[in-house]
């Protein structure tokens, strides 16, 4: 007998994509190049971040139309976005066999209060998060897959950094507790108990976690690598650069030969411009994405 | 002997390999370039994309090299990507190949990910007891070449085969806690430096 949808199936799609890269992309063009530059994903996409940002107005899950021509050109497993709390959104995305679904903070969320039971869903969940109580709460949801939420669109690592720091330290910090002490760690976190625990024995999260926001060079790809996360998402930095080939390519081989100095140094070369960053304390408070999500 | 058992961690599942080949009590390189290879006594490619590690696999030669061992009979073993990698012929695609194995592979073949299933598998090599496979956007073998080995097959797919040195499962027998298949490959391993 064949059990589907059980969380051993839901986490290991996101093990099997470890040290890869998950591009934004937004046509079956756009699909075929990332491919063919060798994602180990894509997340299809009306827009990618920093065009949601620049344009403004309440975003939304994609049309079902550009998800679908997606899928149908490319081999490797196809991601799509719903709003932070807009369940039929989900539905909807699992109804189109989608691989996964990214409950997103990139969207306008739906629901200023609660996120989407991801438990009651047959397709995997990923979600973000600046700190661990945030991806624990995530998980305890059913997340099958985190990823740091990083400032989308901005073309600027320094909060999927700061976000990857935070997680990193916030684990060490409960690995080394005495046993009495996690409970009211798990309080102040706001996390769930058993998921706390779970971190206090293993030293990491029970799921795979990316990074997000902000990676726009091999140099932030590696960056995050070396942080500790098992892979990559780019969104906008591939897209919104010169040559989005090259740098598609080129980010890929960051991902794998994270340690490797030499072959950073060669596949950083002749890329042309990344896009064009955003110094994230020229942002508003409404303008921040990370702080969408409860 | 003390094996040393390389895996490669172009991208995938390569972790969780090391994990059981370092319970198992083996020596893990992990293969990121053709230097990695010296050395070892056995390989592992793991499940991950087979188009993103096939692309990687063809830059300075990783893929070639790794051809030519198997071909030399070093036993080489592949979990679903790697199964893929293995075959010569992969159903509607041209992707990159190693070769070795005279299978027809199709891949995503029971659907995408919302058709991923766990089950218990009946594999009469390693015994009565049943084993525990988690099959995620897996491949199967449409065919087999009279030399292959059929190991396991579920609802009349064949899903787990063996063709000399070289060993290709559908599922991902390093996701569960049940080492008897990467047991077998390093059974696999003592035969071919024993003998």
């Amino acid at each position: 007998m064949a059990e589907f949808g059980s969380l051993k199936v839901k986490t290991g799609l996101a093990e099997m994509l470890k040290g890869g890269v998950i591009m934004d992309v937004t046509t079956p063009e756009q699909a075929i190049i990332a491919e063919e530059a060798g994602a180990c994903a894509v997340m299809a996409l009306e827009r990618v971040p920093s065009d949601i940002r620049a344009e403004g107005g309440v975003a939304r899950m994609a049309d079902p139309t550009i998800i679908q021509s997606i899928m149908e050109v490319v081999s490797i497993p196809v991601m799509a976005k719903a709003r932070i709390g807009h369940f039929v959104e989900a539905q909807i995305l699992e109804s189109l066999g989608v691989d996964y679904i990214d409950e997103s903070e990139v969207l306008t969320p739906a629901d200023d209060a609660f996120h989407i039971n991801k438990h009651d869903f047959k397709v995997p969940f990923v979600c973000g998060c600046r700190n661990l109580g945030e991806a624990l709460r995530r998980i305890g949801e059913g997340a099958a897959m985190i990823r740091t939420k990083g400032e989308p669109g901005t073309g600027n690592v320094v909060e999927a950094v700061r976000h990857m720091r935070t997680v990193m330290s916030d684990m060490r910090a409960l690995s080394v507790m005495p046993k009495e002490e996690l409970m009211t760690a798990a309080k102040t976190m706001g996390a769930p108990y058993e998921l706390v625990l779970y971190v206090a024995e293993h030293g990491k999260l029970p799921v795979v976690n990316f990074a997000a926001g902000g990676i726009a060079t091999p140099a932030d790809a590696a960056l995050m690598m070396q942080l500790g996360v098992d892979g990559i998402f780019v969104g906008s930095g591939i897209f919104k650069s010169d040559n989005p080939k090259a740098r598609a390519k080129a980010i890929v081989m960051a991902t794998t030969h994270y340690n490797d100095a030499k072959i950073l140094a060669e596949v950083s070369k002749d890329l042309g411009q990344p896009m064009t960053g955003i110094e994230i304390s020229t942002l508003t408070d409404a303008q921040r994405m990370q702080d969408r999500g409860w | 002997m003390k094996k040393r058992v390389g895996v490669l961690a172009l991208q995938g599942a390569f972790r969780e390999h090391r994990q059981v080949l370092k319970q198992l009590g083996c020596d893990v390189v992990e293969v990121r370039k053709t230097s990695d290879l010296e050395g070892i006594h056995g390989l592992i490619i793991p499940g991950g994309e087979s188009t993103a590690i096939g692309k990687q696999l063809q830059i300075n030669d990783l893929g070639e090299k790794i051809k030519e061992l198997g071909a030399k009979d070093l036993p080489i073993f592949g979990t679903c990507a790697g199964m893929i990698l293995l075959s010569k012929t992969i159903i509607d695609s041209d992707q990159y190949r190693l070769n070795l194995m005279d299978t027809t592979v199709e891949r995503n073949a029971f659907g995408r990910q919302i058709a991923s299933f766990e089950t218990d598998l009946q594999v009469p090599a390693m015994g009565t007891h049943p084993l525990r496979a988690v099959f995620i956007r897996a491949p199967y073998l449409r065919e087999v070449a009279p030399n292959v080995g059929i190991l396991a097959e579920f609802e009349g797919k064949i899903v787990f085969a063996r063709q000399g040195n070289l060993l290709a499962s559908a599922f991902h027998p390093e996701l569960t806690p049940d080492h008897r298949v990467h047991q077998y490959f390093l059974g696999m391993i003592d035969e071919h430096w024993v003998k």
